[in-house]
């Protein structure tokens, strides 16, 4: 049994331990928010924060995760957070949504570190998560719109 | 009038859809004589064919079904939206539920060729409209007032004089016993609240606070998890399979094998199941599969290219013929030909193909996935599996992205045939490495191309012969026809050139096909727009005022070119280094056209800017399809830029996004999307038109800025030099 944080809530999985933090989180946790797209840190679907910072959670293994506070959308609860998603519903980034819980999860990492970032400090920050409905246009406006509303 | 079949169809109903409680119920019916008029619950459920769209409960929970399974294309708003703007209610007030091709919901429950909005625009506003009428007639005869008094809005009925106001759920019963009006009143667009406008999408706060459910997301007690070993040489057979050392791995409780079924082609699979998804990959990793190849593994993408343009010499199928196009060709002063090569591509939507599949007591299925196609999954599988359409119900969640790959259920019959072997809820996921090695992918088009110019640099002569394979992938194939999905587009252009003659030349490909997002026109238009730019060249002409030449007759391509002109400032001198370049298609889906502006940046060149125009004749949400357009420009870039899909050695190259990858962030030009919407009768597609144009736009500004004709898709954005 490994015991995990999600959220601030505690789970006990029983899990190999070489299992990708994603499937403990999705089949065994339930919470299926994060999602799998590459399995190989390639899409960044699976993003979630380890203790602040995001980590493609497909490719890392479920027992080094363990004692340390993970967050996934479903605990985005927070002021830098909600913004990103306040500005993501007002700019209707979204269309097929399935890439969207881990931009999110990117863009909040990023104006954690940075709350007025630049074009390329998004380019950087965000070339890790694919969308194949090719939203990024939206995603860039909408960090820049979550970073006025979080000043 | 039979009262025992209008109370069995009514608790049918009520059971379908999980109601409690008398309301109104508006939908359409199917009459023998194939005209779909409105009626309501009490009359309408004697008729079979009836197909409720909105229900009205006493409690004043408003529902709206909807038939168009949502891909990010919008139609979880737009569709619904038809309904409420008649219905006077907000979105935000209304349950919208996906329909899972019962029969009930009729047929059209599918979402493909940009046409959901176009089949739906005129029936469904009947539906809000007719619901409408009759919540202001049960009104009027509660105050015991003329109709013509009376007014609904926000979900409520207002009598205009007092001021007195009835909510639609206190009215839905007494609506409900009146009949409903043939044809109701449809709004006068002018007052649309709705329609028309940039209203925010019903899904989009579920999909930034991981609430959406997609396909992936579902789950019901007891299920198991499938990994599916396919044969990696296309058209391989299953030899044998030794399951003992995936069988060790903990958590795996059976190998069973499946059939992939995707139209001719067909392929046994050995899936691993376990109890949780992880543990049934690693059993798959260690499972040992012998197939036989049948001398597939000798096929690889040079050879077959090459074969294309063996091809590409012979006569061909007439596709449209106008005038003598051999001998104006042969006399005319001034003569071109060029030949067009285009890849194979992927859908690759983020959402890897998934299917939850329960068969249950004895025979019944219920199925939960992420498809384009719930109506066709239902039609189809009661009868490959014996099941009547009664007791097959599909959950119709929400699509990871769909591009067409949603459109084929070959990923559904693998789950259904497993849980019919298990006898347990059997949920298979398709990794990365099966969705981009198994197809199916969009082939390639070859082009050859001819145009001829009078003396005076006028368009007199065009010919676009296409080699390709077949999407339906039939070996024999019947090489006097034409193919009209492989030739898409090449004869419904408007240029007004004299004489025409427009061929197909069928060439096998046996690897799995399908239709991708605007189908054969993302590699027809390339071809097509880029020739046409050669041939303005070569009659030393403005390739934008060539075209327009050639568009004397009125028509929507012209209104598109004329935009185009005007939004980009065609005529405005660019900075030195620079071009723009520009292209247009028509097809089944729509209209769309693009102007790009790109810039000289070291071996390579920069998209510096692109301006689309769509046609819709009507638009529904302006903003969602200035998104759709600007997704489309990305998924075109993608298509144009990035390495694609080759084989050797009988298999997919690539494997996953490393080495199959897509336009990232950084790479995303400056999109801006004009709407024309001139309205009219005619309502054209948004999800599609978008792609076509954008390579060829792309290739001629290329060729305007460096001089470099390109004419081979992809190619490497970075050393054009
Ligand atoms: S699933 Fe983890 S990066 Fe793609
Ligand atoms: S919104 Fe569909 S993949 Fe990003």
């Amino acid at each position: 049994m490994i015991t995990l944080n999600i959220n601030n809530h505690s789970y006990e999985v029983d899990a190999s331990p070489d299992m990708p933090l994603l499937w403990a989180i999705r089949d065994m946790a339930g919470l299926t928010g994060t999602k799998f797209g590459c399995g190989i840190a390639q899409c960044g679907a699976c993003t979630v924060h380890i203790d602040g910072k995001p980590v493609r959670s497909c490719s890392f293994p479920v027992a080094a995760a363990a004692g340390k506070k993970i967050t996934t959308i479903e605990g985005l609860h927070e002021r830098i957070g909600e913004a990103v998603q306040k500005a993501w519903i007002e700019l209707q980034v979204p269309q097929c949504g399935y890439c969207q819980s881990g931009q999110i999860m990117s863009a909040t990492a990023l104006l954690k570190t940075k709350s007025n970032p630049s074009d390329a400090d998004i380019d950087t920050a965000m070339q890790g998560n694919l969308c194949r409905c090719g939203t990024y246009q939206r995603i860039r406006s909408a960090i820049h719109h979550a970073a006025e509303l979080i000043k | 009038m039979n009262q025992h079949i209008t109370n069995i169809n009514r608790r049918n109903f009520l059971r379908l859809t999980g109601i409690t409680g008398a309301g109104l119920v508006v939908g359409l019916s199917s009459k023998a004589n194939g005209i779909e008029t409105v009626e309501n619950l009490t009359s309408a459920l004697e008729s079979y064919e009836f197909s409720p769209f909105v229900l009205i409960e006493k409690s004043g929970q408003i529902t709206i079904f909807n038939p168009k399974p949502e891909m990010g294309q919008g139609t979880f708003q737009s569709i619904p939206a038809l309904i409420a703007e008649e219905l006077e209610v907000s979105l935000d007030k209304v349950t919208i539920k996906q329909t899972g091709g019962e029969k009930k919901f009729g047929p059209g429950q599918s979402a493909g060729g940009s046409a959901s909005v176009r089949t739906s625009y005129m029936n469904l506003r009947k539906v809000g409209a007719s619901a409408r009428e009759m919540l202001i007639k049960a009104a009027s005869q509660q105050w015991n007032v003329p109709v013509e008094e009376c007014f609904a809005e926000n979900a409520s009925i207002i009598h205009q004089p007092t001021g007195k106001k009835l909510s639609y759920g206190e009215l839905a019963e007494a609506a409900s016993k009146i009949e409903a009006p043939k044809s109701p009143k449809l709004k006068d667009p002018k007052d649309f609240k709705i329609l028309g406008k940039s209203s925010p999408r019903p899904d989009v706060p579920l999909k930034v606070n991981g609430k959406a459910q997609f396909g992936i997301d579902a789950s019901v007690p007891g299920m198991v998890y499938a990994s599916i070993e396919r044969c990696p040489v296309f058209g391989s057979k299953l030899t044998s399979y030794d399951a003992a050392a995936a069988m060790k791995v903990k958590g795996v409780i059976a190998v069973e094998t499946c059939e992939r079924i995707h139209g001719v082609y067909r392929s046994e699979g050995v899936a691993v199941i376990a109890e949780n998804y992880w543990a049934a990959v690693q059993g798959r990793k260690v499972l040992i599969v012998k197939w036989d190849n049948q001398g597939n593994e000798k096929f690889n993408s040079k050879t077959y290219e090459q074969g294309l343009r063996d091809a590409a010499k012979e006569e061909g199928a007439i596709d449209h013929q106008q005038g003598d196009f051999d001998k104006a060709f042969a006399e005319a002063p001034v003569k071109l030909e060029a030949f067009y090569e285009t890849p194979v591509v992927s859908h690759s939507p983020v959402e890897p193909m998934n299917c939850l599949a329960s068969w249950h007591d004895g025979d019944k299925l219920e199925i939960w996935t992420s498809t384009q196609v719930p109506g066709n999954i239902v039609t189809e599988f009661s009868k490959t599996y014996g099941v009547t359409p009664e007791n097959l119900k599909v959950n119709t969640l929400f699509n990871g992205g769909g591009f067409g790959r949603r459109l084929y259920p070959d990923y559904v019959h693998e789950a259904v045939q497993l849980t019919k072997k298990l006898g347990k809820p059997v949920k298979t996921i398709w990794t990365r490495e099966d969705d981009t090695k198994q197809g199916p992918f969009r082939p390639m088009t070859y082009s050859a191309m001819k145009g001829a110019l009078d003396a005076k640099g006028k368009a007199i002569a065009f010919q676009h012969k296409v080699i390709a394979p077949t999407l339906d992938m039939k070996k024999d194939y019947d090489k006097t026809k034409t193919n009209g999905t492989m030739t898409e587009g090449i004869s419904e252009q408007k240029y007004e050139i004299e004489h025409m003659k427009n061929l197909y030349v069928h060439h096998y490909l046996h690897v799995p096909l399908a239709a991708w997002r605007a189908v054969t026109s993302t590699t027809l238009a390339f071809s097509h727009e880029c020739f046409i730019d050669e041939m303005a060249v070569a009659a030393k002409k403005d390739p934008l005022a060539f075209r327009l030449e050639m568009l004397t007759k009125e028509s929507d391509t012209k209104n598109v070119l004329n935009k185009l002109k005007e939004v980009s400032q065609w005529n405005k001198p660019l900075p030195a280094g620079w071009g723009r370049g520009v292209a247009q298609y028509e097809f089944f889906a729509g209209l769309g056209g693009y102007v790009i502006e790109v810039s000289k940046k070291g071996t390579g060149i920069k998209i510096e800017k692109v301006y689309a125009v769509i046609d819709l004749g009507t638009v529904v949400n302006p903003d969602t399809t200035k998104g759709q357009v600007e997704g489309a420009a990305v998924m075109a870039l993608t298509a144009a830029i990035k390495n694609g899909i080759t084989f050797d050695k009988g298999q997919t190259v690539q494997s996953n996004y490393h080495n199959n990858p897509l336009v990232r962030i950084n790479e995303m030009p400056k999109v801006e999307v004009h709407i024309l919407t001139n309205g009219g009768p005619k309502i054209k597609g948004v999800g599609e038109p978008g792609l076509p144009p954008f390579a060829p736009a792309l290739c001629n500004a290329i060729f305007a800025a460096t001089g470099k004709r390109i004419r081979r898709l992809p190619f490497d954005i970075n050393k054009i030099a």
